[in-house]
């Protein structure tokens, strides 16, 4: 009965190619945003694809908040190397240290919404037009209304109410000088289309996607990853369990998931059977209903 | 696994939020955690049932208002298909979201209040499908259980939609009427017991089984040439190859083909999908594409095969849609869309304005937001554009306002 569902749509990769090559076409400055997540190894893939056997025409962007997870640096190195293609770094601490961003505090705080000003300034100096990335409209229900390409202005911000319309598989990237346009070549695919593309395509991604033991703190029922940028009570214990990450965020936003899934096949089939959804396990989308909304209106990705 | 693409069209009233919610809470697709948070959200409204709506008006002010404003995009599968539905309003100030929605949907699903009958939006739901040559529509009659299941009503209003339908229909489009009971699941998954006059199928029955792209391959061949990649590399010297995804029709390797507007001519060497090199390809394939001889191709050019060349055209007749709260100004130059071409075109003339809910039209000197009409075109470039009616995968046609950069309208060529 479920043997279908483990098999990719291509339709899907013809659909996110031909977005790919539009964005190429279409500007002169554009970047891929890398998260060193699963989605956007599959952008990355899917550009190495649109434009064989010539390079990717465009960089990939880091956008490094300092609280990462070191196997997704690690990873990010690996593929650079592999793929030969450019890497551009925009360092959060450094927005720190200039005072155009401020740090947080709290037993919550994280440096995910520190992330928009660092993407902001690294899209100006290097005056990206366009950025494609990762984002898919399944995993949550503002993205569920965005565009594919979807213009931001001077300010990064995203306006709902006012997106153009895309009729069949037109894409208007006409922008005014400071704008820029957010693509997202797979808006249309969802976990398992990811899963099951990563898994045909023998894909390499970050360890942490897979069980490993790991020291976690355990608050209202969310697995937080031990480190030194999550705030700890001096009550609360330290357990070893075995855990894998849904998603790749930073570390103080990302919250671990009890599984015994160490191959993809496994991860396929509990993506299956779940009854969570993926952004379940993002803590920075469970500060308030529409808190992807809010931060789309500020720049965020 | 193949795509299906549906686009649903509606109010809340009229039950479509149920309809989906029951499709997605019967094929699994919702998660606890998002089924809670509706439960949540539906409380703090004082409302005592699950508001499913909630499920797809994602944005701040759809929340607030409580309806819904932009198409969203909702996702499930089965063990046979996945479909993604394109849920749009339906009120007439969204007819322009309605087209959107639709615009990349082979089937529309149109949903009819047993109580209330056709009505003007039915019909203008139809007119849009029409418009957009739908190859298939499904009407639903819902809320069947507030109608005893009767079957006399349900032939009675199948009757009256067909008698709209009929003035507009083209040949190979095909109507499916399915009475349902969205709030009580009866005809959505599973064929109802409640009404065993009915022997058709169940609506997801119907939607995994229906033959789709069925047209696409025999449709005239085009090639829109989206990017030229040239490695200039050691290992590919000479290499030249034109990318882009196929439009309608079927590609071999050793076809004869001319290069449009230009009138080029070559035989394809390759085509190739990464490292893979396919002997042939078909409609809505990315490829990249090799030719023979050293032809001068660029962004903007078309390739078909011979055979089946149409002449490139500078003076359309077409209906439009118009999407700007500017409306249309006559003798206005604006940018025209089409494959990857874009040129300047300018109205010439507004023929007539026609209204979706009851057909008439009239004359008019502008087009406002969400009116339709028949207008005439004059582009500087030379089309390689079918007639909407033979290849609708090559016959339509956005236009760009040239000082805001936003889409103003989308086009259907007639001739």
């Amino acid at each position: 009965m479920a043997i279908d569902r483990k098999t990719f749509p291509r339709e899907l990769e013809d659909e996110a190619i031909y977005i790919i090559r539009e964005a190429a076409a279409q500007f002169e400055r554009p970047a891929i945003l890398f998260s060193g997540g699963k989605d956007s190894i599959t952008v990355l893939r899917l550009a190495q694809k649109a434009f064989y056997p010539g390079k990717i025409p465009f960089p990939l962007v880091h956008i490094d908040t300092g609280h990462n997870f070191p196997e997704t640096i690690e990873f990010r190195d690996w593929l650079v190397k592999e793929t030969g293609v450019e890497l551009v770094v925009g360092y959060v601490q450094d927005d720190i240290n200039a005072k155009r961003a401020v740090e947080e505090t709290g037993k919550f705080s994280s440096r995910n919404g520190l992330q928009t000003v660092t993407l902001l300034r690294t899209i100006e100096e290097n005056k990206y037009d366009a950025c494609l990335g990762g984002a898919r409209r399944d995993e949550e229900k503002a993205r569920a209304k965005e565009r594919i390409f979807s213009v931001r202005d001077e300010f990064g911000q995203w306006n709902a109410k006012n997106q153009r319309p895309e009729l069949f598989d037109y894409l208007n990237g006409r922008i005014q000088p400071g704008e820029n346009v957010r693509v997202f070549p797979i808006s249309n695919w969802t976990e398992l289309d990811v899963w099951n593309y990563i898994k045909e395509e023998q894909l390499d991604i970050p360890s942490i996607y897979f069980m490993h033991e790991r020291d976690i703190i355990e608050r209202d029922g969310v697995l937080w990853p031990v480190s030194e940028f999550v705030y700890r009570d001096s009550d609360e214990v330290v357990q070893k369990r075995n855990v894998r990450f849904r998603t790749v965020g930073d570390m103080s936003c990302t919250a671990a998931l009890a599984s015994a899934a160490s191959n993809i096949d496994e991860i396929i089939e509990e993506i299956l059977i779940t009854t969570v959804s993926e952004r379940g396990t993002r803590l920075d989308d469970k500060r308030a209903e529409a808190a992807m909304e809010m931060r789309k209106v500020n720049g965020y990705f | 696994m193949e795509v299906l693409r549906i686009a649903t069209a509606g109010s809340v009233d009229d039950g479509k939020s149920t309809l989906i919610g029951r499709l997605l809470y019967e094929t699994n697709s919702i998660t606890t955690d998002k089924l809670e948070a509706i439960q949540k959200a539906s409380q703090r409204k004082g409302i005592d049932f699950l508001d499913l709506s909630l499920l797809t008006d994602g944005l701040i002010a759809e929340r607030e208002q409580g309806i819904t404003i932009d198409v969203a995009h909702i996702y499930f599968n089965t063990s046979k298909r996945k479909f993604i539905i394109a849920d749009s309003p339906g009120h007439v100030e969204y007819t322009r979201n309605m087209i959107t929605g639709a615009s990349k949907a082979e089937v529309s699903i149109i949903l009819v209040d047993v109580r209330n009958g056709i009505m003007e939006q039915t019909h203008r739901h139809y007119y849009i499908a029409n418009l957009l040559r739908m190859p298939k529509v499904i009407v639903c009659i819902n809320k069947m259980d507030l109608a005893n299941y009767d079957e006399n009503r349900f032939n009675e209003l199948q009757q009256e939609f067909l008698s709209f339908a009929n003035q507009i229909k083209f040949p190979e489009q095909e109507i499916y009427f399915i009475p349902v009971s969205s709030l009580y699941g009866e005809n959505i998954t599973k064929t109802s017991g409640k009404m065993s006059w009915y022997k058709g199928p169940a609506l997801l029955d119907l939607l995994e089984k229906m033959e789709i792209h069925k047209h696409l391959n025999q449709a005239p061949t085009r090639l829109p040439v989206q990017y030229v990649i040239r490695p200039r590399s050691e290992d590919y010297h000479d290499y030249r190859g034109y990318a882009g995804r196929i439009s309608s029709g079927v590609f071999k390797v050793g076809d004869s083909v001319t290069v449009l507007p230009s009138y080029q001519k070559s035989i394809i060497t390759g085509i190739q999908q990464y490292e893979t090199q396919l002997t042939e390809a078909y409609a809505r394939q990315s490829v990249v594409m090799l030719l023979k001889d050293n032809v001068d191709i660029s962004r903007g050019d078309v390739i078909v095969k011979d055979g089946q060349v149409a002449e490139p055209k500078k003076e359309l007749v077409c209906e439009i849609c118009w999407m700007n709260t500017q409306p249309l100004v006559s003798a206005k130059t604006y940018l025209l869309q089409h494959g990857t071409t874009q040129t300047k075109a300018k109205i010439t003339s507004i023929d007539f304005l026609q209204s979706p809910g009851t057909l008439e039209t009239r004359q008019a000197s502008e087009l406002k937001m969400n009116d339709i009409g028949q207008v005439k075109i004059k582009t500087a470039k030379p089309l390689a554009i079918d007639s909407f009616k033979e290849n609708p995968s090559n016959g339509a046609f956005i236009l760009i306002d040239e000082h805001s950069n936003t889409t103003v309208a989308v086009g259907f060529l007639i001739r």
